[in-house]
């Protein structure tokens, strides 16, 4: 499990971490770790699936393109052949079943604005469902805080 | 916003790293290897796309359930117009919510316009993290429900299309 040290290094390092010649120096400094530690504790985080990722994260909608939070109401027996739809197109990054008459939940993204409208209505054409896009308006806050 | 405001240089640079940063000591290097261009150049633009935005942060993304946090819900308000402004923040400052965000109604099926997802570890705790909510936004809440997630049907990262 995680000791005190890798809460640290996920609390510190979901932001900011530095370009230059030897960033897990820089980084591994702020934290009084050693380079080598801080690229063999990543490793591990990465290696555990605590970490999903580590890396830059680009904003599809200021490269132009966008993403979109979409819902359907999907009766359960179609569920998984509706899933499968919607899975299959690169554009969709995540999918959720909820709780809800609106049970499945995913988010469209593509660099071309324009993709995001054709790949919602084809999603409808091929599910014979509609498809709710909820795009954000304004964000108020991403982040994830692990307690110390 | 009209085109795109990055070049194939930029496309490269960010299909280089979709997967990850290299965890090596010089990762942005190796980054400017694969592209073919200098690492001083790598860096020049992966320091200006981070200016512009168009690069939100380069970090760690964290699992929330492999983290022990298996309970997400999803919840939704339906929040006055004009108190949103000043009640969206305080809802995003709370420390057990991972994103929150303003977004459209769709009367009728959805009336809610404030998302803020909470995570815990487990299903009281979620419960009792909304309440906490529902306490800070008051009366001028007129509505809210809760998603709780049954599964994940697929979870990537951000993919540019090839």
């Amino acid at each position: 499990m995680l000791d005190p040290v890798d809460r640290r290094i996920i609390n510190a390092l979901q932001g900011g971490f530095p370009v230059a010649e030897r960033p897990y120096l820089d980084a591994a400094a702020a934290l009084q770790l050693s380079e080598g530690e801080l690229i063999d504790r990543l490793s591990r985080l990465l290696d555990m699936g605590a970490l999903s990722r580590f890396g830059p994260m680009f904003n599809a909608d200021r490269l132009g393109g966008g993403y979109c939070l979409c819902a359907m109401a999907v009766p359960p027996a179609e569920l998984e052949a509706a899933a499968a739809i919607v899975n299959g197109f690169v554009e969709v990054a995540h999918n959720y079943e909820r709780q809800h008459a609106l049970n499945m939940w995913f988010v469209v993204a593509s660099d071309d604005p324009a993709r995001l409208d054709a790949v919602i209505a084809e999603i409808e054409a091929m599910t014979g469902r509609e498809v709710l896009s909820l795009p954000k308006l304004e964000e108020f806050y991403v982040g994830l805080r692990v307690e110390a | 916003m009209s085109g795109s405001p990055i070049d194939d240089t930029d496309r490269r640079l960010i299909r280089a790293t979709q997967a990850g940063l290299p965890l090596v000591p010089r990762p942005y290097h190796t980054i400017a290897e694969a592209v073919g261009i200098a690492p001083e150049e790598a860096m020049a633009r992966l320091t200006a796309m981070l200016e512009a935005g168009l690069v939100r942060r380069i970090g760690a993304v964290p699992n929330h359930t492999a983290l022990g946090l298996t309970f997400n819900a999803m919840s939704v308000w339906d929040v006055a117009d004009e108190a949103l402004p000043g009640l969206g923040p305080r809802v995003g400052a709370l420390d057990f919510v991972s994103h929150c965000y303003h977004r459209p109604r769709r009367p009728p099926a959805w009336p809610y316009n404030l998302f803020a997802m909470v995570h815990g570890r487990s299903r009281a705790e979620v419960t009792e993290k909304v309440g906490a909510i529902g306490r800070l936004l008051g009366g001028d809440c007129r509505d809210s429900d809760v998603l709780l997630s049954r599964r994940t049907l697929k979870k990537t990262g951000l993919r540019l299309a090839d």
